[in-house]
């Protein structure tokens, strides 16, 4: 490690976390360990066409079954509540939690079953007759545009959401100036985060009260809110229970639909209603696809490199059921232009509705594939130009005395060292030996290829872009919250307002608060309020939670200590600014002697109130509630320029692979990789996140594909199907740190959840290309699965010998 | 269907049950004996968040039906601790090294590794992989749960000389 401004007594050091152990012990309480009392069941019925009228639900025989309590429709629920929210001004698209006279998708959900069990729910799921009537689905990407393409919605009149289009800075002048441009199309394949666990949600009404208390697998922000419009009942009167362990999210488990059911089945009922997506309902009914998009490319550079501007057009298929998911489109806005110093872009963003499983916000809300586009041009540009495609990324980055740089865009990044990272991550990989081992098993008759990759990633959550794709969506507002209090004893709980699934937060928490305060984190309790005693949240997504959680904390612990000052001042008789606070001691400066220890003023602030200075308020509780930092507040200006997410985290990536030229599988053999994200808070979550995004990455650039067929038919609702990456396809990574802080933060924390993420599928790519390269072969679509590769050597080789 | 009376030794008890023949042996342990550290993930064997030891030898709790293990003996992950602690080794290891997350994986994690221990006391990192190839994380990329499966090992083997 090195870089770290501050010699910290707990921050960046190793330090066990506080949620593990009770994983490890089998003492996690997730979604579907909630037992409630009288609990009932849910099984789902779902169309198996692509597209189709529903005709009529026979549930006659599904009543008659044993255990049954009630079977609901999509005509009863869309009688008794609102349509859910959807992040586009798309007022004839309308979602309901069960499909309402037609089915959209394979696998929609149809109506939902109430059992005593779970096994009656399912035995009389199968007896629900449904009487469809087949249409053709709309289904390839770019047909979708067409006029003649069957409607998903047909109310909305066409299958495009949205197309809106942006210049920011001088475009054409940019093309004019440069002596080369670059034409090339990246398509990035429909895959997901697929946690192991699949969404579960119980709800429970009680009528005496009128609260409905909602336990579930849930990371999304405003879900009370959500489930408040849907319901039309008080947002006052939802108790959502965020101590709920989530297993694995990374963006997804926004179970909305789910929880409706759920919950208005529990207000008819008068039974508590439990609802746990099995893994097919997951993968094909859950609506928890993620993007599907397809990139159309003009890069516009000098011979020497250097490149100056981008026109790009996105379109993006969010299947279904749009929800929150086409705003992943505006998200990369954020860093549009990656980390390079490109004076203008032009975007045309274009979401289409397909009949296909509905998107969700996946791990870097859009900046992966937008990554890869990125890394995909700078390759074919090194490529075109015959110049080193290392040495191409460190003509164009941005050079460390450069910061705060802004982008074309509005947004000005805050710090960062690109070369230096780079650089780091090269000698990490032993770069010479690498390319000799590459070239070594090349000359053996191998395919083998070394990828490169460096990428952003953007943290804290200033989600502005939403106002670009949606002119009503007017928020500005992004804040996190945390509450803190010193007890009669001294003890120091702190209370943060949403779940969190696998990301440390209570470490977070109790490192920063253990730092401010000089307590040992070990010492602090960390609790999640549920909703009805939460402060403000926006949840944890867009890696914002050290950013903005952990400034909250800070502001709340630096508020508390100097409150404990001013106790201390009073009572031995010297001004504020005579005290000094030390690892639990207050002194008066210059004279030791003169103390009061921590438990003394904490007695003093709860129990001796003729102790404290006049107009002093009793006890000691402080909280913060934390815009995001380094945000103007402001909607964007008239250019569409707005400062948007304000910490960018840095990666560079280079794996090595080899590929069976027989059969196409690729192997990565090793993978380096250097990260900046600013001061480090817990050194081996953020190690976990990298590694863990990076492994994500590669399920997304080999594996993983949520696969159709030409009619719509869905073809991957399976873990053998589906192909999740095991410990065989990914290497022991090795990192390397480096850490400059963010001048925007509170400790100089930058945001890590997303950035292995962001940078692995790019990088894998590079290293596939690489290796193809000696056969004339490049490859840009993702993933590139070892059936994609084995066709395009075999198609070369028949080209060849034809 | 008709439910029938079994009887097995969980965590070195023994402990009886009535059951639908049809009841998965992840169901009985989670639902009807409280056992909620052994999750479920794919219901179709493949994840292996739902690991457990049949007769110390590592299977999928979902793809066995609860009368199928009548008579045999099972350790889920609230048996792997030694005596009265609350955590066993290779958990102290996990929780040294951070090898997980979300923590939704880990029983099953915890389970392929205390079964590898148990049959090589000194695997390497090849052969803590292969064991683990079984069992799905999303969260880790698996380098730390290796790191702290081979930790154990080592620990164990300083203990011993």
């Amino acid at each position: 490690m090195s870089g770290h401004g501050a010699n910290y007594r707990y921050v960046s050091r190793k330090r066990r976390t506080k949620e593990d152990r009770r994983f490890i012990a089998g003492k996690g309480r997730f979604a579907a360990d909630i037992a409630v009392p009288g609990m009932k069941h849910v099984a789902l019925v779902a169309s198996p066409h692509p597209r189709a009228n529903i005709l009529s639900i026979d549930a006659t025989r599904a009543l008659e079954s044993p255990g049954v309590h009630a079977v609901l429709t999509g005509d009863e629920l869309a009688a008794e509540t609102a349509p859910l929210f959807n992040g586009l001004d798309i007022p004839e698209v309308k979602w309901f939690p069960l499909a309402v006279g037609m089915s959209r998708y394979a696998g929609e959900w149809v109506a939902a079953v109430v059992a005593d069990s779970r096994y009656l729910a399912e035995d009389a799921a199968e007896l629900v007759e449904v009487d469809y009537e087949p249409l053709p689905a709309a289904v390839e990407i770019e047909s979708l545009l067409e006029p003649d393409s069957p409607l998903v919605h047909p109310g909305h009149g066409s299958n495009v959401l949205v197309r809106k289009t942006f210049e920011w800075g001088p475009v054409e002048a940019d093309f004019a100036k440069s002596e080369r441009t670059l034409t090339y199309r990246a398509r990035w394949g429909r895959s997901s985060t697929v946690p192991i666990e699949t969404f579960g949600v119980v709800s429970r009404w009680d009528p005496i009260r009128e609260i409905l208390d909602v336990w579930a697998s849930i990371q999304m922000p405003n879900y009370q809110e959500q489930i408040a419009n849907s319901l039309g009942i008080p947002t006052n009167s939802i108790r959502v229970h965020n101590d709920v362990d989530v297993g694995g999210s990374y963006g997804v488990k926004r179970g909305i639909k789910h929880t409706v059911i759920t919950a208005y089945l529990a207000r008819k009922l008068g039974m508590p209603v439990r609802l746990i997506e099995d893994r097919l309902d997951n993968m094909s009914g859950g609506d928890a696809h993620g993007p599907d998009r397809l990139f159309d490319v003009t890069l516009a550079f000098d011979g020497d490199g250097t490149i100056r501007s981008m026109k790009l057009r996105a379109i993006d298929d969010v299947g279904a059921y749009p929800g929150r998911g086409p705003l992943q489109l505006g998200k990369p806005i954020t860093a549009l232009v990656g980390p390079y110093r490109l004076s203008s872009v032009a975007y045309e963003a274009i979401s289409v509705t397909s009949n296909k499983t509905g998107q969700v916000p996946v791990r870097g809300f859009g900046q992966s594939p937008t990554n890869f586009m990125i890394e995909t041009g700078i390759d074919l540009v090194a490529r075109r130009l015959g110049i080193d495609r290392i040495e191409l990324r460190r003509r164009n980055l941005i050079r460390s005395d450069e910061f705060p740089w802004r982008i074309p865009t509005g947004t000005e990044y805050d710090s960062g060292d690109y070369h230096a990272v780079l650089a780091k991550a090269l000698a990490l990989a032993d770069y010479d030996a690498l390319v000799a081992r590459r070239d070594a098993a090349r000359a053996a008759g191998r395919l083998a290829g070394i990828g490169i990759a460096a990428c952003l990633e953007p943290g804290g959550g200033n989600n502005i872009f939403e106002q670009l794709l949606n002119e009503k969506l007017e928020i500005t507002t992004f804040v996190e919250s945390c509450l803190m209090r010193v007890d009669m004893h001294g003890h120091v709980t702190a209370v943060m307002s949403t779940t969190t699934s696998g990301q440390g937060h209570e470490t977070l928490i109790a490192t920063i608060a253990g730092e401010e305060l000089e307590r040992d984190p070990d010492t602090i309790r960390v609790t999640h309020a549920d909703s009805l005693e939460a402060l403000p949240t926006r949840s944890p997504v867009a890696s914002r939670m050290a950013i903005v959680l952990g400034g909250a904390t800070s502001e709340a612990a630096r508020k508390i200590r100097a409150k404990m000052v001013r106790i201390a001042a009073h009572n031995l008789g010297v001004g504020e600014d005579r005290v000094e606070y030390q690892a639990g001691t207050f002194f008066v400066r210059g004279e030791p002697a003169r103390k009061l220890e921590w438990n003394e003023i904490a007695s003093i602030a709860h129990r001796q109130f003729h102790r404290l200075p006049p107009g002093a308020e009793p006890c000691l509780q402080e909280f913060s509630v934390l815009q995001v930092p380094g945000a103007s507040g402001q909607l964007p200006n008239e250019k569409k320029e707005i400062q948007l997410y304000p910490c960018f985290s840095f990666q560079a990536h280079i794996p090595y692979v080899e590929i069976d030229p027989g059969t196409g599988k690729v192997e990565v053999l090793d993978y380096a990789i250097g990260h900046d994200c600013g001061t480090v808070i817990n050194p081996d979550i953020v190690r976990g996140m990298i590694v863990g995004g990076l492994a994500h990455g590669v399920g997304a650039a080999l594996y993983e594909k949520f696969a159709y067929d030409g009619d719509g038919q869905f073809l991957s609702g399976s873990f053998v199907d589906y192909l999740l990456p095991s410990s065989h396809e990914i290497p022991i990574v090795r990192d390397v740190e480096h850490c400059t802080p963010s001048p925007r933060t509170s400790l100089g924390q930058k945001g890590s959840g997303e950035g292995g993420y962001l940078g692995a599928p790019a990088a894998v790519a590079s290293a596939v290309n690489d290796a193809l390269a000696p056969l004339g072969i490049s490859l840009s679509e993702l993933p590139m699965r070892l059936c994609d590769i084995e066709a395009a050597i075999h198609e070369k080789r028949t080209e060849r010998n034809g | 269907m008709t439910a029938r009376d079994i009887s097995l030794t969980v965590n070195g008890e023994i402990r009886r049950a009535n059951v639908m023949p049809r009841m998965t042996l992840v169901d009985l342990l989670r639902d009807v004996l409280g056992l909620t550290g052994t999750h479920i993930g794919c219901e179709h064997g493949v994840c292996g968040a739902c690991s457990i030891l049949l007769d110390g030898v590592p299977v999928r709790s979902c793809l066995i039906f609860a009368v199928q293990a009548d008579g045999h003996e099972v350790t889920t992950v609230e048996g792997l601790a030694d005596g009265d602690g609350e955590i066993g080794d290779l958990q102290d290891a996990f929780w040294e090294c951070h090898a997980m997350q979300c923590g939704y994986c880990t029983p099953g994690m915890l389970i392929a590794g205390h079964a590898l221990l148990a049959e090589n006391p000194a695997p390497d990192t090849g052969e803590i992989r292969e064991a683990i190839s079984g069992n799905l994380c999303r969260c880790t990329g698996y380098t730390q749960i290796v790191e702290a499966i081979a930790l154990c090992a080592a620990r164990r083997r300083e203990g011993e000389g």
